[in-house]
């Protein structure tokens, strides 16, 4: 095992692929960093430093610096993919899924089924996610619920250094496009990383966070950490949590929720994006409709509410889910009846 | 350059398969059994084959919603495209594309899309991945006077220059972008090249009815972009679309005798034919051969089309991941 920052964990299992396979490479604004400037190639190495190095290691035809132009970063990631290549784009900001939808939706997510199953598409787009920063409307958004609703994708929220050294790997091996989420405010968390070569983590399985037997609190990302003080609170008054990180949303692992909800009856979810057709919506009316009589309560959502992400910071922490809130949601829940 | 006897009887053939597969549903399109939106390309069938007749199965192509002579040009199978444009499991596709998104990676058809403007940027991809494998091989991009608007080709011309990809943006100026008049929707007077020239590329134009002018200008164009570190280039061809923007288009925007004169003088099969008879490269007999053989090809793939299996209702779940 290796300590090391999510961040960390991010560019060294792209490095770690990128020499495994020639095919991979890496394209995105500033992944680079420095490109026709005095400073030179790598004065910067990527906003995120999710990229740093590679450009030495391995060129210009595998770490392609582009300009500013989403659209056409991921299809030429597309393109690339169908032209036999495992292409890693980054998006800076997932908030810039929406000069780029196109090419995600309609083209990457697409190609299979409307070719009738005669090709794949190993395209990873990598993009960071979410609050914390303070960085206001366009830069701060949680955008899982709408990539999820997308047949053809696969998304990926990693909250751990490890989950994203496991699922990356996954991800970049797979042979279906992959959206991979980056909490922004999780980039310099610690944490242990098997040093295994081959460490991957499938998708479709949640990780047990915490093990309880009185409530199940679903989520991923960084609030998943929420959700893991808000358990060990609540142990010291014996009230048990199952903490589930879903890990991947699509696919979504049904049989971890359902198994823990049928001990538990309890369902709260917390979920990072706006409350309509959210996930938490969505695993709502999942374990409702499948689990019903096991419920001792109805299932709770914890969202930010219907509107933008604000920028003051007084305002943006009131507009997350915090650990009071989520722990007033558990108590709700547990308290029903 | 001399064309051999049968090279030119190839894309003559070429030509003449695309044509005769369209004019084809046209008809068929009217008695309501072909399903969807079906988008023809009659009339342009000179750039599809002048352009696809210098590529191998590693050159790829992506192509746009008026796709059909993209496709047979570069190589797709007749019967199996009739088959999915009927809406077969035994369709290119299996019947989950239809007209607009047959696509063969294996021949290098990147595919057809229903998204105008969406298949320069992966051209762009394709084009970087052709530099980065160093072996001459090439991408290109056919867009129409409608998609040369589209943001997605700007960008996409841009990162073609920045990245050196060995991509070629091939605008097909058919005069309509849907029913609006190319001197009204591009700004630049009509002229596309020009904004390829804009964004760093070398162009070159050519007359798009006319077979010869196609394949020689995009002998250059190819010689240029196959060498290493050259980069991408663009061509604009001036050309005509005998049908609608879709099938069922009232096409109320065509002057007076303007479909008439079009195929009386902008008719490349025609163009081709006077071509090489006068040169006396090919006789009449060779080409009224070819043109029997094609019609016979075609109906035989519609009556296969017609007798193909359909797909049934659990081919909705298949093939939307490798792996789930």
């Amino acid at each position: 095992m290796a300590r090391m920052m999510y961040r960390e964990a991010v560019v060294s299992t792209i490095a770690e692929e990128m020499a495994r396979d020639p095919n991979v490479v890496v394209l995105g604004e500033d992944v680079v960093g420095g490109m026709g400037t005095a400073g030179g190639p790598e004065a910067i190495g990527g906003i995120w430093s999710t990229s740093t190095g590679l450009f030495g290691q391995f060129g210009a035809d595998r770490v392609i610096d582009t300009p500013i132009s989403e659209s056409a970063i991921v299809g030429a990631a597309a393109g690339l993919a169908l032209s036999g290549k495992r292409p890693i784009a980054e998006l800076m900001f997932a908030d810039f899924i929406g000069v780029s939808l196109d090419q995600i939706w309609n083209q990457i997510g697409k190609f299979r089924y409307m070719f009738g199953g005669k090709t794949k598409c190993p395209a990873v787009i990598r993009m960071a996610y979410g609050a914390g920063y303070n960085a206001a409307a366009q830069h701060s958004q949680a955008v899982h619920q709408i990539l999820t609703g997308m047949p053809g994708l696969k998304v990926v929220m990693p909250t751990t250094p490890a989950d994203v050294k496991g699922l990356l790997r996954t991800a970049i091996r797979d042979d279906d496009p992959v959206i991979f989420l980056e909490h922004k405010a999780l980039y310099g968390m610690k944490g242990e990383v098997p040093d295994d070569p081959d460490f991957m983590i499938p998708f479709g399985h949640a990780r047990l966070a915490r093990a309880g037997q009185d409530v199940t609190i679903v989520s991923t990302g960084l609030l998943l950490g929420f959700c893991e003080k808000v358990a060990d609170t609540l142990a010291e008054q014996g009230i048990g949590c199952d903490v589930i990180d879903l890990r991947t949303t699509s696919p979504i692992d049904e049989e971890a929720i359902l198994d823990s909800v049928e001990v538990t009856g309890r369902l709260v979810v917390v979920d990072e994006a706006p409350p309509r057709c959210s996930l938490g919506s969505d695993i709502c009316a999942m374990v409702a409709e499948k689990a019903f009589a096991s419920l001792k309560a109805p299932p709770l959502s914890v969202n930010p509410p219907h509107t933008p992400v604000p920028f003051a910071r007084e305002l943006e922490t009131a507009y997350l889910p915090s650990i009071d809130k989520i722990e007033a949601a558990v108590r709700k829940v547990l308290s029903y009846r | 350059m001399q064309l051999s006897r049968e090279a030119l009887l190839r894309a003559y053939r070429q030509m003449k398969v695309i044509r005769e597969f369209e004019e084809r549903l046209h008809v068929d399109i009217q008695t309501g059994e072909i399903a969807g939106f079906t988008h023809l390309y009659c009339g342009q069938e000179a750039v599809a084959v002048g352009v696809c007749e210098h590529l191998d199965a590693d050159d790829k192509i992506v192509s746009t919603h008026r796709g059909h002579g993209h496709c047979l040009a570069k190589g797709c199978d007749v019967t199996g495209m009739m088959k999915e444009i009927w809406g077969s499991r035994e369709g290119l596709c299996k019947g989950k594309g239809g007209s607009m998104h047959i696509a063969d990676v294996d021949q290098g058809m990147l595919g057809a899309n229903g998204i105008v403007g969406a298949g320069a940027p992966i051209a762009v991809g394709a084009g970087i991945s052709a530099k980065i494998d160093g072996k001459g091989k090439v991408a290109i991009t056919f867009s129409g006077d409608g998609a040369c608007n589209q943001g997605t080709t700007f960008e996409a011309m841009n990162m073609a220059v920045v990245t050196k990809a060995a991509c070629i943006f091939v605008f097909e100026n058919n005069h309509y972008s849907e029913h609006t008049g190319f001197e009204y929707a591009v700004g630049t007077n009509g002229d596309i090249a020009s904004r390829a020239e804009a964004f760093g590329m070398k162009v070159w134009r050519g007359d798009g009815t006319d077979f010869f002018s196609v394949y020689e200008t995009m002998r250059e164009v190819l010689e240029y972009v196959r060498v290493p570190g050259n980069g991408p280039a663009a061509v604009e061809f001036d050309t005509e679309r005998f049908f609608g923007h879709f099938e069922g288009d009232p096409q109320r925007y065509r002057g007076p005798g303007e479909l008439d004169r079009i195929r009386e003088t902008r008719d490349c099969l025609k163009k081709f034919r006077e071509s090489v008879t006068s040169a006396k490269l090919l006789s009449g007999e060779d080409l009224d051969a070819v043109d029997a053989e094609v019609l016979a090809q075609i109906e035989d793939a519609v009556q296969q089309a017609k007798a193909a299996p359909r797909p049934t209702a659990d081919d909705v779940l298949t093939d939307v991941y490798i792996s789930y």
